[in-house]
């Protein structure tokens, strides 16, 4: 194969690393910040078509670059869905970081990428590369997450996530040089092939340290910490971005690593275990507690990642099929949901309380009825993605011969109805006393409301079309 | 012969170690880092790693440790050295470091030994005849070129960080 035909593999992220490059070389001369934003909406939609007709044609499938990076379905399926909450957060982006007088064409670069070392985590099937990918990704989040510069808790939010996200990082590479020192290779594949010859206790520290890091990066518990500081002080679209593309990206390097590479390393299974019950209760306690509409979702997002954790615990097809699936409704309904809360938040972010929220069924119908589907869909309700996606986590619980996993997952989604709810009735059954301005959304907004919105009853309607697919992905990771 | 300068590299780290977290003035702590970082190449050394010793004593000694002396620059050095240089919790730390080392002395007295060294390295049969570096090069521009060149994102991605976080208005 030429270097060529092997970059070719790589279509989304050659081309999302070159415009993001052109974004800064243009963005001195370039006046007005909105056409990079442009540059940077085109360049996702190519990446995205390449990417579905590669996959259509079977064209430009398979490993490449000496079984480093492989273009399989599980890898078109996580980038195609990063692709998609990029370009969501971008057009989201526009009038907030106007707004805000931040909007510049570096967010714009920054964001593509990310979501190309997110891409490269999906396709990597050698460490060496997942950890490249992962710290591509991680590092231009750490960047967008202090973009509000002028404000302290953008800044300090910033701060402790890189020295966070930093140590984390560490312990998961300490993790690969351990897994490394035993089984001698760093490819997926090779491991699996080892580890039954390799020294146990080595490859089961390397595994741990491996899985704290993980766990960091997808937020679960007792990893969570800084997850909601950094959720709140984050510019909102960043926030929506991050709550979706680098998570779901973190779980797909999660699932490759674990399924493909560690399955044979036994003895994980009550980590995942302890660490999806723990996400799930810290999470759902967490939310009911807060008065911040960002920081309710950020423990929200805690409690989904248990949700998902506990379908990997079940380490069969199933699951991986049931965690992928939610894992795409998941990212589409909160990007729609912090798209509302974004427009919503006013100039330097003074109004994302609860209480802000009140009368918004009066004052703005169609975006409380938006923002009222987005919270039904995390809360699970039939006909929204979010029902389908518990359900397919349950009964893959179930089928695993796990019912208590099964039974706490659905005592955390009762828990959940709660605050979920709270919101719904505040919007709808209180009055302001003194309402703000409701400002219209603008023609990006409603782009971003219109498919999120159909994407949410898209999932919940017609299941089977990415269920499908999910499960051709998780059979790849056998 | 092997053992001995096996042993002396290790005395190095872990006296100029010792010496880098009890030295009062920081420049001094800079220094005694340095001897530490080049025992460190010296053991590279020893296991027949030349390029990852010149690598350790360009990159840490040369570049890093310039950038931790212009930093200490930055620091005004007279208050500093006036504070205790532990924080309270110093007694709490060495509780916990000497916990640490009876189960390391216990692991390794009760246990079967230290792990094997797999045999599976690819590059192990043609170490004899091509020279350290040739075969880090071999390695690196052919079956990790992909890596090699993706990292340069990753330095792209920080600079643009490290300039955004920098300016003076965005």
């Amino acid at each position: 194969m030429s270097y060529l035909d092997q970059t070719l593999h790589l279509f989304p992220e050659t081309v999302l690393a070159v415009a993001g490059t052109l974004i800064m070389v243009l963005s001195p001369t370039v006046k007005n910040a909105r056409w990079l934003g442009r540059i940077a909406l085109f360049a996702l939609v190519l990446a995205l078509f390449g990417s579905h007709v590669s996959y259509h044609h079977g064209e430009y499938m398979g490993s490449a670059f000496d079984g480093l990076v492989t273009n399989d379905a599980f890898a078109i399926l996580f980038r195609q869905l990063f692709i998609i909450v990029a370009a969501l957060a971008v057009l989201s982006s526009f009038d907030y970081l106007k707004r805000e007088g931040i909007e510049t064409g570096e967010y714009y670069a920054l964001i593509l990428f990310s979501v190309v070392g997110q891409g490269l985590m999906a396709c990597s099937t050698d460490l060496v590369m997942i950890f490249i990918g992962l710290e591509i990704s991680s590092i231009s989040t750490y960047i967008l997450t202090g973009y509000r510069r002028h404000d302290a808790r953008g800044i300090e939010a910033a701060l402790k996530y890189f020295l966070l996200g930093s140590f984390a990082t560490g312990f998961l590479l300490y993790g690969i040089a351990l897994v490394y020192g035993a089984t001698g290779s760093t490819n997926l594949a090779a491991i699996r092939a080892a580890i039954p010859q390799a020294n146990g206790p080595l490859v089961a520290m390397g595994a741990a340290l491996m899985f704290v890091g993980m766990a960091f990066k997808v937020s679960g518990a007792p990893f969570q910490v800084w997850t909601p500081d950094v959720y709140q002080g984050a510019p909102t679209p960043v926030t929506a971005f991050m709550s979706a593309a680098p998570k779901a990206a973190a779980f797909a390097m999660f699932l490759r690593v674990f399924l493909t590479g560690l399955t044979p390393a036994a003895g994980y299974f009550w980590l995942l275990w302890g660490c999806a019950v723990l996400s799930m209760f810290v999470g759902n306690l967490g939310a009911l507690m807060q008065s911040n509409i960002k920081r309710m979702l950020a423990y929200s997002s805690i409690a989904h990642a248990g949700y998902v954790l506990a379908a990997f615990t079940t380490r069969s097809a199933m699951g991986g099929a049931a965690a992928i699936f939610y894992l795409a409704v998941y990212s589409v309904t909160n990007v729609g949901a912090f798209l509302v809360v974004a427009h919503l938040a006013g100039k330097d972010e003074s109004t994302v309380a609860i209480s802000d929220y009140r009368g918004l069924g009066k004052r703005h119908p169609v975006l409380a009825a938006c923002f009222t589907i987005f919270l039904l869909s995390l809360l699970g309700v039939p006909l929204t993605g979010g029902f389908f996606g518990k359900f397919y986590i349950v009964t893959s619980a179930v089928a695993a011969g796990l019912p208590g996993l099964a039974i706490i997952t659905m005592i955390n989604s009762a828990i959940g109805a709660y605050y979920y709810l709270r919101v719904v009735v505040t919007m709808y059954m209180e009055d302001a006393e003194s309402p703000a301005a409701t400002p219209a959304v603008p023609a990006s907004g409603t782009l971003v409301l219109i498919f999120t919105v159909i994407g949410v009853f898209a999932l919940g309607v017609f299941p089977t079309m990415v269920l499908e697919w999910a499960s051709q992905a998780a059979d790849i990771l056998k | 012969m092997d053992q001995f300068f096996f042993y002396m590299f290790s005395a190095v780290i872990l006296v100029m170690a010792l010496l880098c977290v009890t030295a009062k003035n920081a420049v001094h702590s800079a220094i005694f880092l340095i001897g530490t970082l080049l025992g460190v190449a010296g053991l590279y050394l020893h296991l027949g790693a030349e390029f990852l010793a010149g690598v350790q004593v360009i990159l840490y000694v040369g570049g890093i440790m310039v950038l931790f002396l212009f930093v200490i620059m930055l620091v005004n050095i007279d208050q500093t050295l006036k504070e205790a240089i532990f924080s309270g919790q110093w007694k709490l730390g060495l509780i916990g470091v000497a916990l640490l080392g009876v189960e390391l002395v216990w692991f390794v007295a009760k246990g079967t030994g230290l792990p094997e060294k797999p045999e599976t390295h690819a590059a192990a049969p043609a170490a004899a005849q091509l020279g350290n570096v040739q075969q880090v090069g071999d390695v690196l521009f052919q079956s990790y070129l992909l890596p090699f060149e993706i990292a340069s994102i990753l330095l792209l991605v920080a600079m643009v960080g490290a300039v955004v976080m920098a300016k003076k208005r965005i």
